[in-house]
């Protein structure tokens, strides 16, 4: 099957700081620095040609979607870089399962740099980005996928590294799947490519948040040369200003593999006198003013700089920078009691009912 | 006898130049411009100080350079010399070959070809791969380079590949190699970048060097040179040579370290105010603290450790109109347009006057103004004030308590209180602060590696102490005076087994 990049959007190199900088939006946080993907992405692009972006109806049924990421550790992928055979393996892997070969590739998270690496894998591959994630937006652990939330087998995981090993496991269930990827990844130097979920077009329909790549093109492009960043980003996002001002504290300390801690943002200006707490995990999770939550995860809440409306990474978050505070709803299967239950604020540890983010800001 | 210092710091308008005595006090002091080919000024600011002190020739011991040669070579892409890249880390690293991201004019002129070979190590010390040394054969036999740079994957923490193909590039090749290890810390690229731009710097910093020892030759100085580095510490003509990179943000690092002597601050929000922008940087137990972001150089990211510098575009040239304040300055053209020298421009300067704050030693500056100028001049100073507060809130991380030191030959705009810091401290000499930091600098060595978390821990970081404070000594620190200045250690997770990442700096005074 070939998809002519002729008849759809495609993505070439000049696309690739907007998806960058919304995927750095979409990361809630977390997800990565999206340097070394975008590098790889434009670098792919320029050898291989365009990536075709493509909707679940521009493919046949039967097709072979395959979402991949990366997963390790931060500091070695940024060392050890991936090698450009990873996704041609994996991609064989799967003929030899399914005995045809892959139509599509997907990102399993959008937010970070998981969401622009894909375009480099695809244009190795000279396959299309399927318009999706198994996310949409970044979340910490295997299991925190759109796929698991609607139900479908974690049965196969196939992994391959940089020096060609290909690794193939069938596991009985999600916990397994995390805990023997895990153990290949470590094996394997610390960081690797991998495939869970291998879905036809049709088995993705309802299992997959569509339209999440232009999404992050839309949001990246919204704030290129507006007059006001800040305002263009809101309404892009449709996003609640939760409050505007200077970062005045951030705590962290690393357990679990996880950066956890809080930031403090003391409002400025017509927020002067409020103060928001951010509750950090890798992303930001929860968002409390006075005790009282006005935003939860599996919501998004990102930090931006309020002058550029660059979004800051949790890592980056620094005192005295100024900074506004979004939060926006998620896709609605997150909103099921499975998706709550897998990424909802005890999934994390919190004691907190759900609450929507427009509830919460519309009592504001 | 010998026993007097120069310190000279090449800056973007100014060459500065001191001579300090045995005891450490600034015995001569002269500033002049900056010119394009920068030997020049330098000579002039030389010849400016020797004359001011007796039978300076035979007394003086030392020549402390910082420039911005290295800098300038790159963002203008000139003199630099033609690389061979060469990364090893085949069968990894491919994703990204050398040099992607680069500006396509500096990788013209600087690359003369790149490969990723096999080579390089995993996280936790196995080989990626042997090193392909006839691979490196192959390579170098099809290109005309000047100069070659080796980086290997986690070569800040085995090394050997990278030795391995040095030794061969020097012995069969007769090239001058980088190796990236002795360059920068983990972060592929922004290492391989670094050492790429170190490889091309050597004819720029030969002719650095060169200029110096020739300028020192004509005046018939004895003295050893040496030059600072982004540190804040110094190398030897022969370590700046392999390591020109190292002198990119000397300047900075210099007025900081000269504010901390000058001052007697060690832990000090220091401001340095120009005559374009201000710098605010903050010492920590006398040395600059440093930057966690990575640093662009000519368009390239870097991983440079750099000192932290928050640049504002305001200075004493900086232009006040009815509505704003700069960012543009009237700059060098200072003493013919600011209103205090006869101009016509309202300045930063003409507002500080006319608040009353003027420069040391000055008389006779005055601001003689209609009332609607002389609210607009104090309006602007309001606003610079304001600007300049916010700044050094930033910089001070909600400590107030440090006290603030001000340098820089604009020093004396800015008020007598800042809010967000404590007592203002305006050193004598403080225009000329970035040349005392040079004479002054001291020697050092670094190491940033990563270790077993486990039994053998302490043994490794004393190993990796050792090796730092042996790279001081390379750099020409004194083996008897060398200590350990810094000592980071990170965990990392995710791996198989517990490990650190460990940062060492060691510093001593220069051998006698």
């Amino acid at each position: 099957m070939s998809i002519d990049a002729s008849t759809h959007a495609a993505l070439d190199a000049g696309d690739i700081p907007a998806l960058a900088r919304g995927c750095a939006v979409l990361g809630t946080g977390g997800g990565g620095d999206v340097r070394t993907g975008s590098l790889a992405a434009v670098r792919a692009v320029r050898e291989y040609g365009p990536v075709p972006l493509v909707g679940l109806a521009d493919l046949p049924e039967d097709a072979l979607v395959v979402p991949l990421s990366g997963i390790g550790a931060p500091t070695v992928s940024h060392e050890m870089i991936h090698s450009e055979d990873e996704p041609r393996r994996i991609a064989e892997e799967v003929e030899r399962l399914f005995g045809r070969p892959p139509g599509a590739v997907m990102s399993s998270e959008i937010g970070g740099s998981n969401g622009v690496a894909p375009v480099a894998w695809a244009a190795q591959l000279g396959l299309p980005l399927l318009d999706a994630d198994g996310m949409g937006r970044a979340f910490p652990e295997v299991q925190m996928v759109s796929m698991y939330v609607a139900g479908l087998p974690a049965d196969l995981v196939i992994m391959s590294d940089v020096q060609g090993n290909v690794v193939t496991i069938r596991p009985v269930d999600g916990l397994w799947s995390e805990r023997l990827a895990r153990a290949v990844c470590v094996a394997a130097g610390s960081s690797a490519l991998m495939a869970d979920y291998v879905l036809t077009a049709a088995g993705a329909r309802g299992a997959v948040i569509e339209g999440t790549v232009t999404r992050a093109l839309e949001i990246g492009r919204a704030t290129e040369g507006a007059a006001d960043p800040l305002r263009a980003l809101q309404d892009r996002l449709g996003a609640a200003r939760l409050v505007t001002g200077k970062l005045t504290d951030v705590e962290r300390r690393t357990t679990g593999g996880f950066v956890r801690g809080t930031a403090t943002i003391e409002g400025t200006g017509e927020d002067r006198g409020r103060t928001l707490v951010l509750e950090l995990q890798n992303e930001n999770l929860v968002a409390v003013e006075d005790g009282r939550p006005l935003a939860m995860v599996p919501d998004l809440i990102t930090v931006v700089d309020t002058e550029t409306a660059a979004a800051i990474q949790t890592e980056g978050l620094r005192y005295g920078q100024r900074v506004t505070v979004l939060a926006w709803p998620c896709d609605p299967l997150w909103r099921t009691p499975k998706g709550l239950g897998t990424a909802g604020p005890r999934a994390f540890g919190y004691e907190l009912d759900y609450v929507p983010v427009e509830e919460l800001t519309a009592r504001g | 006898m010998a026993d007097l210092r120069i310190g000279i710091d090449v800056g973007g308008t100014n060459t500065d130049a001191v001579v300090l005595d045995p005891a450490g006090r600034v015995i001569a002091k002269a500033k002049r411009p900056t010119t394009p080919d920068v030997t020049e000024g330098l000579r002039a600011a030389l010849d400016a100080v020797l004359t001011q002190v007796p039978d300076a020739a035979r007394r003086v011991a030392r020549v402390m350079l910082g420039t911005t040669h290295a800098t300038n070579a790159i963002l203008e892409r000139r003199a630099l010399g033609r690389v061979a890249v060469l990364r090893l880390g085949a069968p990894a690293t491919t994703g990204v070959p050398p040099l992607t991201g680069w500006p396509e004019d500096l990788r013209k002129a600087v690359s003369a070809g790149e490969a990723v070979l096999p080579g390089g190590h995993y996280v936790d010390g196995r080989e990626l791969a042997p090193p392909g040394l006839d691979a490196v054969r192959r390579f170098l036999d099809g290109v005309e380079a000047e100069a070659v740079a080796v980086t290997g994957v986690f070569s800040p923490a085995s090394g050997e590949h990278e030795r391995l193909v040095g030794e061969l590039v020097a012995a069969e090749y007769g090239l001058p190699v980088s190796l990236s290890h002795e360059i920068g810390s983990l972060g592929l690229l922004e290492r391989e970048n670094a050492t790429v731009l170190n490889a091309a710097l050597y004819g720029v910093a030969a002719h650095v060097t060169g200029a110096l020892a020739a300028a020192l030759a004509e005046r018939g100085l004895g003295a050893r040179p040496y030059l600072a580095q982004n540190d804040g510490t110094l190398m030897t003509l022969e370590h700046a040579a392999r390591l020109p990179v190292a002198t990119i943000g000397s300047g900075p690092a210099n007025s900081l370290r000269g504010a901390a002597y000058l001052s007697g601050a060690a832990d000090a929000i220091v401001v340095d105010v120009g005559g374009t922008s201000t710098d605010l940087g903050v010492l920590a137990g006398g040395f600059p603290r440093e930057s966690a972001a990575a640093v662009e150089i000519g368009g390239v990211l870097t991983n440079f450790r750099m000192p932290d510098i928050l640049a504002i575009a305001l200075g004493g040239g900086t232009v006040v109109r009815e509505h704003g304040v700069g960012p543009d300055s009237v700059g060098y053209r200072i003493a013919e347009e600011a209103l205090v020298l006869g101009g016509s421009t309202p300045t930063l300067t003409d507002a500080a006057v006319a608040a009353g704050r003027t420069p040391p030693h000055v008389t006779g500056w005055r601001v003689d103004t209609s009332a609607a100028i002389a609210d607009m001049l104090q309006r602007a100073l309001a606003v610079a004030d304001a600007r300049i507060a916010d700044a050094v809130d930033r910089m001070a991380l909600g400590r107030a308590d440090r006290p603030l030191v001000a340098v820089g030959g604009g020093a004396f705009v800015l008020p007598a209180r800042v809010p967000g810091a404590g007592e203002v401290i305006r050193p004598e000499h403080a225009e000329v602060a970035n040349a005392v930091g040079a004479a002054i600098a001291l020697a050092s060595g670094r190491v940033d590696t990563i270790l077993p978390a486990g039994d053998s821990r302490s043994k490794a970081i004393e190993r990796a102490k050792e090796e730092a404070a042996a790279r001081a000594v390379a750099a020409g620190a004194d083996p008897a005076l060398v200590e350990i200045v810094d000592l980071l250690e990170v965990p990392l997770s995710y791996l198989s087994e517990p490990a650190v990442r460990v940062h060492v700096k060691a510093a001593g005074p220069l051998a006698r």
